[in-house]
């Protein structure tokens, strides 16, 4: 079970806690976890990645493991402690706009 | 009794306030989506409970959230959470904040590209839903003006948005180009004698019609005359801030532009300069008596260099001839060390038998006058930065 962290916003928006889990097929990427969150969650389509080009929006980051994710490939394997349940994926939003 | 119900949008949330048909005392209920924009709140003439809200967020995009019960609750019409997201056979099932572009049907490519702030050409990048304008008679037919310009129409309640791509590519696509603003389509106005024929204005290109409910768009911009534009007849290119038209006299139109108050009575074929004895004729906001349809309201505001009212002044600017004679309104106003805005959908009027007018001011204040503009009473005078305002007239 993959446990994904959302930002305050996109949690009111979804209906969810701080946390949700999500049963995620091998392999375990950004992209595949992006894929079932918006599977599972349809209204986060568009917020997190653009619908389009499937980009993650400017102001939003991915770390996991105290590492910043948000310049890997979105088909890199995400680090063990995440695929295992030990430690969350977490989209944070950027300190921007003062 | 007669009730009002204003809607008013707001940098951080969405307020609604309600007031009985005497306009004194009011409820103020928010905020909702509190720390969102919120660039407009629309309800539908045909379903006064039904109401449509533009949530946006630099962060995490744009949402169309809608109410059934005017006001009270609020959803995505997308699809709920958990539901599968494709129908039988694949098709994508809504999503309320979906809105992309057509692109070209030969090519495959983007339909068109306009002209960015440095003269080179740009592909259209969408931004936010600016303006929201329900059909006057079926309740799920909704119009999204948007930035980068385009208009969006959902027939099924804001789930699914399909451009009326007839707009970009009727060929002046090249010459439009953002405003300090952005580049947004902000006003959507439909006719109600015959709802195919639609007004829209564009920052920075100008204005538009359809006669054919959004196939096909025609520039209608003669008479305009702006200081960057050399060409006196330039089909396009004007910043149009904001157009009203009373719904009683169709093809009678006022229009706010970057500077001038401009006036049609073609229906837009030809413009006029009605700006008069304005102290300044620069401003965003305009807007039309419910029952008077000649008599206009405007916020001048000093420059295009400063977006605050002139003098320190908060006056609103009432004309009862359609323009050119202009009087100051004050009573119950601040008339020193005021230096707010009213932004382009921040004003608005009831149709109750006194006609009620309403704006909100970048300060936070939110203003009535039950009068017709004689007299002013803050409704609210905190709230965040105000987008926009919009009023129901409720029996």
């Amino acid at each position: 079970m993959i446990r994904v962290v959302l930002p305050y916003h996109l949690r009111t928006l979804a209906h969810v806690g701080s946390e949700v889990q999500l049963e995620v097929p091998a392999p375990v990427t950004q992209r595949s976890v992006l894929d079932a969150l918006e599977e599972r969650y349809p209204m986060l389509r568009g917020t997190i990645r653009d619908h389009g080009t499937l980009q993650r929006r400017p102001f939003l980051r991915f770390f996991a493991c105290e590492e910043d994710l948000s310049h890997e490939s979105p088909d890199a394997s995400l680090p063990e402690a995440v695929t295992s349940g030990k430690e969350p994926f977490i989209v944070i939003g950027a300190i921007a706009g003062g | 009794m007669s009730k009002v119900r204003v809607l008013v949008g707001t940098r951080k949330g969405a307020f609604v306030l309600t007031s009985d048909g005497k306009r004194e005392n009011w409820q103020v209920d928010g905020p909702h989506f509190s720390g969102w924009e919120m660039y407009h709140l629309k309800a539908s003439p045909a379903d006064p409970n039904r109401i449509y809200a533009s949530q946006t967020s630099g962060w995490f995009g744009q949402v169309i959230q809608r109410s059934d019960d005017g006001g009270k609750t609020w959803h995505q019409p997308g699809t709920p959470p958990g539901e599968p997201t494709t129908g039988p056979g694949g098709t994508p099932k809504g999503e309320s904040n979906k809105f992309v572009y057509d692109a070209s049907r030969e090519t495959g490519k983007p339909l068109t590209t306009h002209q960015f702030y440095d003269g080179t050409q740009h592909p259209w990048e969408f931004k936010r839903v600016w303006h929201l304008e329900s059909s006057l008679t079926d309740p799920d037919t909704v119009y999204a003006g948007v930035e980068d310009a385009a208009i969006f129409k959902s027939t099924d309640g804001g789930k699914n948005w399909k451009e009326l791509s007839g707009l970009r590519g009727h060929g002046t696509g090249p010459k439009w180009q953002p405003g300090a603003g952005g580049m947004c389509l902000h006003t959507i106005i439909i006719d109600p004698s015959n709802q195919k024929r639609m007004w829209i204005a564009i920052s920075a290109a100008g204005a538009f019609r359809t006669e054919d409910g959004g196939e096909t768009w025609t520039p209608i911009n003669r008479g305009l005359k702006s200081q960057y534009i050399p060409d006196p007849n330039a089909e396009v290119g004007h910043c149009v801030h904001h157009i009203a038209m009373n719904p009683k006299r169709p093809g009678m139109l006022f229009m706010q532009k970057h500077w001038d108050v401009m006036r049609s009575d073609d229906a837009g074929d030809n413009w006029k300069e009605v700006s008069g004895n304005l102290p300044t004729d620069f401003g965003f906001v305009i807007d039309v008596h419910a029952h008077e349809p000649e008599t206009i309201y405007v916020v001048p505001i000093k420059s295009d260099g400063e977006h605050f009212v002139h003098e320190g002044k908060l006056r609103v600017y009432r004309s009862k001839s359609g323009g050119n004679e202009w009087e100051a309104l004050t009573k119950g106003l601040p008339q020193k060390d005021c230096y707010v805005n009213v932004l382009r959908d921040a004003m608005a009027v009831d149709s109750l038998d006194q006609c009620g007018i309403y704006f909100g001011t970048t300060g936070g204040q939110v203003y009535c006058s039950a009068d017709e503009g004689d007299s002013w009473n803050p409704i609210v005078r905190d709230l965040p930065a105000v987008l926009s305002v919009e009023v129901q007239t409720l029996s």
